[in-house]
């Protein structure tokens, strides 16, 4: 069996916003039956990643997707912003990276939370999609 | 909504209730330290027992908070993190680097009270715990 068995979407235009995504995250990963550890850590991850989507790309829009696969569920989360992009993804993978001000990018520990988190950037199209997937109870 | 800073004597006292955003906890963060030197309090206890995320920016808040009000003289301790936001925070890599913790507000209360004793005699020569363990080796 496979397919998006449910999904959300959260715009991002404010700082309330991003607490409504993170939220959104942790809501999903409960539904699956996730244990609490696992909702921190999305809610964590969703967290950096929609606040980047806020201040570098000037807002955005975050897709959290769950579906089952194979005795598996999985939950994808997609937040995508029209910003001008990452110019040095790399470096903005490494720890202690920072764009100019003061504010680092909170990517390299968001993708410690999560299984997978995968970047694709270049002016007017960011898109950083991060998957979490554990057995199904 | 702006959160409430009490006062307990020497100890400032607030707690944040739920999820806020980057603005509230900048706006938190002037706010503790403006009363802090409008009451000339000595120490600021921080519950944070209902925030259910706390990432890189939190983080900074909350050490820079701590960092700023030590400057000031002040002292901070942050009270009742969550197993799960401690969990978050190590496998991010990150830490509330010379923050002073505590378990719950009552352990917090206490810690603060010590340290703030043990910060009021740095005019003596030596520090009291320092006198106490040149004794025990004696």
């Amino acid at each position: 069996m496979r397919g998006t068995d449910s999904s959300s979407v959260v715009l991002i235009a404010t700082p309330e916003d991003v607490v409504r995504a993170r939220q959104a995250g942790r809501m999903a990963a409960a539904a699956l039956g996730l244990g609490l550890a696992d909702q921190t850590r999305l809610a964590t991850a969703i967290s950096e990643i929609a606040r980047n989507a806020l201040h570098y790309g000037g807002g955005g829009r975050c897709e959290i997707s769950a579906c089952q696969e194979e005795g598996h569920h999985r939950i994808t989360v997609q937040v995508t912003d029209h910003g001008p992009g990452i110019p040095e993804i790399e470096r903005a993978m490494s720890p202690g990276f920072s764009t100019g001000n003061s504010l680092g990018m909170g990517l390299p520990g968001a993708a410690k939370l999560v299984d997978s988190l995968a970047i694709e950037s270049r002016p007017g199209l960011t898109q950083v999609t991060l998957a979490m997937r554990r057995k199904a109870r | 909504m702006r959160i409430p800073i009490l006062r307990l004597g020497d100890i400032l006292l607030t707690s944040i209730q739920s999820d806020i955003t980057d603005d509230q906890a900048l706006t938190l963060q002037v706010d503790i330290l403006k009363q802090l030197g409008d009451s000339r309090a000595l120490g600021v206890l921080l519950d944070i027992t209902a925030l259910d995320v706390v990432d890189s920016y939190m983080t900074r808040i909350l050490s820079e908070t701590a960092r700023m009000a030590r400057l000031m003289g002040g002292e901070v301790v942050i009270t009742g993190m969550s197993p799960m936001v401690a969990l978050s925070l190590i496998e991010m890599g990150r830490d509330l680097h010379d923050v002073l913790t505590a378990l719950d507000v009552e352990q917090g209360v206490e810690k603060l009270k010590r340290r703030l004793d043990a910060t009021g005699d740095e005019d003596d020569d030596r520090p009291r715990c320092e006198r106490g363990s040149a004794n025990a080796r004696d």
